[in-house]
């Protein structure tokens, strides 16, 4: 039981990279958009795609963190003790993200929309960043039951590389659905714009991939020697297939496939990473029967999760659904009947 | 405040900023839970009403209360997401040694409002294209998942007020977990109960408060009447209600938490004949000062004679009960929470009177004054009854099984001193700018219906409510044409 729910925990990271992934891709590109006039269409386009989705995929992060403490409490203990800088800063991006995108979105003037967008955008880079160092972290051995809070924890090459692929990834996830969402939205000069970014964040991710082998070799043995061999390497393999697979869909115009190919991307590497750290939830120190919770805790968190997907299944595939189908759409100024006010931009 | 600093001279430096950053995030979080749990619901009533009576002044209401709800929602998020990094961040101590005991509530809560939030982005999103009462009805469940969601929440928090469903091993760490025991605390349901009925009458006099407010302004049109009259009955509905559930769960505060309710009513002695303290101060040395002192009613209350016994402060050593200040604050917490309480009981009656005399509003402005206020006086109510929770149980945080001070984080003081002053300065400009977005949206809307009254187009809503949107009126700063780009911005 402790496996399955350990496997969980993998399963619900997947799902946070990929779909809370997509929306930080979206800040990113929302950030090097350029300047009011040149940056406004891809920022609209960026504001209408995450829009009725975002609060959705934010909600797998609580979910991960439950999981942790309900299943592994000692783990859950020692990482936020040892990496208490990363995550304590993972929690302000959090909120000027979340508040930057949702106040951005009702507000008309331009000075306030520049306010906004910036603490939007900028958190969109730091966020993953943090945590992806977080994770590096844990994947080096540097975080073991007792670990006190230390620069080392979260300030070294694995943690480094781990916090820029995963910003690398969160750019080319975004980048693949916006090119998407642009064709969905009738943007057609939008969508080879994002097309060129997606192949462009694929190019970074395999450059920080092949600089990542020779840096992590000594610093996180453990992990780099179950990525480099058996069931992770198969992962590794498969989500680089599935990488140049989304290039060529992205070439073919293929745009809908090419989600799929791009979730399976990231969703693979997580995998990969998931299989490489077996047995241990902190190498080399924790195993996961070690960590575990007690049983009844497990068996009932199972359960509980059964129970979740049967009734929070249907309801994620309808509202993915209804979005792609373009039958979620924003209140509008005519829709709750607003006046313009002077000031406004329009 | 001073004394509480004296107090924690001999715990941990770092448990005063952590405790101080954990009640500042929940207090502004707090605030937003009525709205997240509850507005869904009477939006969901104002819309039904639209759609069953054809009315497009109440199919206007919804829509603009899923507008705010749009934001509040947002924000609420992240807060909420804050609070659930928080738990590690500051308390890793309690989530390492009791996170199997406790976590399974949390783990429903966490599906719940994933739920939620799944729900409310069809709603949110679903008015344009739609139909209307498919639309309608995938709102239907989104108060049922608020309210499962709040079963989560409380289910963890009544479990840290009275734990069970464990046996502790040599070492003094839990054993035996029984998961059901765990969510299904004594004091669970008194809890749950009170704060789900707080939520839903917060919201319902806070939105009522709103066109309350406009009313008193002179903005006596259909509008105005029904955006005040849904919300508050569902409120004044729910007040004497609140009443009694409030009682019973001050009455399972006395039968499973004798310490807490010792504080709740400065009672320094176990005795009989236990006086009633309005307000007052208790002192270091046991005595009241200032207040009014009600012989007996203490007693009567707990037990509904005066010989009940109530279990003094002094029936536990000094180290193992609130302080005398923390005490006189969960006192005056817990008397100011009753006290609005009440007079919210005395304002629901006016209302229900006035209805079953007139099937009207009550005419009076003092009536409209008074529910004004009582939105306002309903959010204190909220922030002191989860004062009183809170307060009223230190310093444990496990009631008598975990110190706060046992919980905290090992980080140094002034990390965590800076990450309190990075989050207050950051929630106070989230929270103003939240509120500006709704005051200029407001402000936005009151332009429009003065704009159509002006040129005689009683009726707010002129466009069709439901489906594509027909030829826009050539004033409407901001609209743009048809088709699927309709928000600004998208101009090619």
């Amino acid at each position: 039981m402790a496996d399955l729910v350990a496997w969980l925990i993998v399963l619900a990271i997947a799902a946070y990279a990929c779909a809370g992934g997509t929306d930080y891709g979206a800040g990113f590109w929302d950030l090097l958009a350029g300047g009011a006039e040149r940056g406004k269409r891809p920022r609209w386009l960026i504001d209408h795609a995450m829009a009725p989705v975002w609060e959705v995929n934010n909600v797998w992060l609580i979910f991960v963190l439950i999981l942790m403490w309900t299943g592994f409490p000692s783990m859950f203990q020692a990482v936020f003790e040892a990496l208490w800088l990363p995550l304590a800063l993972a929690a302000l991006g959090q909120v000027l993200r979340g508040a930057g995108f949702a106040l951005r979105k009702p507000t008309r003037r331009l000075a306030q929309r520049r306010v906004y967008g910036a603490a939007f955008a900028i958190s969109s880079l730091l966020t993953p960043f943090f945590l992806g160092a977080v994770l590096g972290g844990i994947a080096s051995g540097r975080v073991a039951v007792g670990t006190t809070a230390s620069a080392d924890a979260w300030a070294n090459p694995t943690s480094l590389m781990a916090g820029l692929l995963a910003i690398a990834s969160t750019a080319f996830l975004g980048a693949v659905f916006l090119s998407s969402d642009a064709r969905r939205f009738g943007a057609d000069d939008l969508v080879d714009y994002f097309r060129l970014r997606a192949w462009a964040a694929f190019a970074a991710l395999v450059v920080l991939a092949l600089v990542a082998l020779p840096v992590t070799r000594d610093d996180a043995r453990y992990v780099w020697d179950g990525l480099t061999g058996g069931l992770g390497l198969l992962m590794v393999v498969l989500s680089g297939v599935c990488g140049l697979a989304t290039v060529l869909l992205l070439l073919r115009r293929l745009h809908g496939p090419s989600r799929w190919s791009a979730v399976a991307t990231v969703a693979l590497a997580v995998l990969a990473w998931g299989f490489a750290q077996r047995p241990y939830l902190l190498p080399t120190s924790l195993t996961v029967d070690q960590a575990a919770g007690a049983a009844q805790s497990l068996r009932w968190l199972g359960i509980v999760t059964l129970i979740a997907v049967v009734l929070v299944g249907p309801a994620l595939v309808l509202v993915y659904r209804l979005d792609t189908q373009g039958r979620l759409e924003p209140l509008t100024d005519a829709d709750t009947a607003a006046a313009g006010t002077p000031g406004d931009d329009g | 405040m001073l004394s509480i600093a004296v107090q924690l001279a001999s715990t941990p430096p770092q448990l005063l900023p952590a405790r101080e950053q954990m009640a500042f995030t929940l207090a502004t979080h707090i605030l937003l839970v009525p709205f997240g749990v509850a507005l869904p619901f009477i939006t969901v009533l104002m819309h039904y009403r639209g759609l069953r009576r054809n009315d497009p002044v109440a199919l206007l209401l919804a829509r603009r209360w899923s507008a705010v709800m749009a934001v509040q929602f947002a924000i609420g998020i992240v807060t909420g997401t804050v609070l659930s990094l928080e738990f590690g961040l500051l308390w890793p101590g309690m989530m390492g040694r009791w996170g199997d005991v406790f976590g399974v509530g949390f783990g429903v809560e966490a599906w719940a409002f994933f739920l939620e939030a799944v729900l409310i982005a069809i709603y949110l999103y679903g008015w344009r294209r739609l139909k209307p009462w498919t639309h309608w009805w995938l709102a239907v469940p989104l108060p049922l998942t608020a309210a499962l969601g709040a079963f989560g929440i409380i289910a963890a928090n009544s479990w840290m007020n009275t734990p069970q469903g464990f046996t502790l091993d040599a070492q003094g760490n839990p054993v035996d977990v029984d998961v059901r025991q765990a969510i299904f605390t004594p004091m669970f349901g008194p809890q749950y109960w009170h704060f789900l009925v707080a939520m839903f009458m917060t919201a319902g006099y806070v939105v009522a408060g709103v066109y309350a407010t406009g009313w008193l302004r002179g903005r006596r049109d259909r509008y105005h009447k029904l955006g005040f009259t849904v919300p508050f009955t569902v409120a004044a509905i729910l007040t004497p209600v609140q009443f009694f559930l409030g009682d019973s769960a001050a009455r399972a505060v006395f039968n499973k938490q004798p310490v807490k309710f010792a504080a709740m009513e400065l009672v320094w002695d176990t005795d009989t004949h236990v006086p009633e303290y309005v307000f007052g101060r208790l002192n270091e040395d046991g005595t009241v000062s200032g207040g009014i002192k009600i012989p007996q009613l203490d007693s009567i209350l707990a037990g509904f004679k005066p010989s009940t016994e109530v279990t003094g402060l002094t029936s536990v050593a000094a180290s193992d009960r609130p302080t005398a200040t923390q005490a006189t604050i969960a006192h005056w917490a817990f008397d100011i929470m009753a006290t609005i309480g009440s007079v919210l009981i005395l304002l629901a009656l006016w209302y229900a009177w006035i209805w079953w005399r007139h099937r009207d509003l009550p005419p009076n402005r003092w009536f409209f004054r008074c529910a004004a206020l009582a939105g306002a006086a309903c959010l204190i109510t909220v922030e002191c009854g989860w004062i009183t929770t809170e307060v009223g149980r230190q310093p444990w945080i496990v009631y008598f099984d975990m110190r706060v001070s046992e919980a905290v984080t090992s980080t140094r003081a002034p990390g965590i001193w800076t990450m309190l002053g990075i989050v207050v300065v950051l929630y106070a400009a989230v929270f103003a700018a939240f509120l500006a977005v709704l005051l200029k949206m407001r402000t936005r809307w009151r332009l429009a219906d003065a704009g159509e009254a002006v040129r005689g187009t009683l009726d707010p809503e002129t466009d069709t409510p439901y489906g594509p949107r027909g030829q826009r009126p050539p004033d409407r700063v901001g609209a743009a044409p048809d088709g699927p780009d309709t928000t600004s911005g998208g101009d090619r």
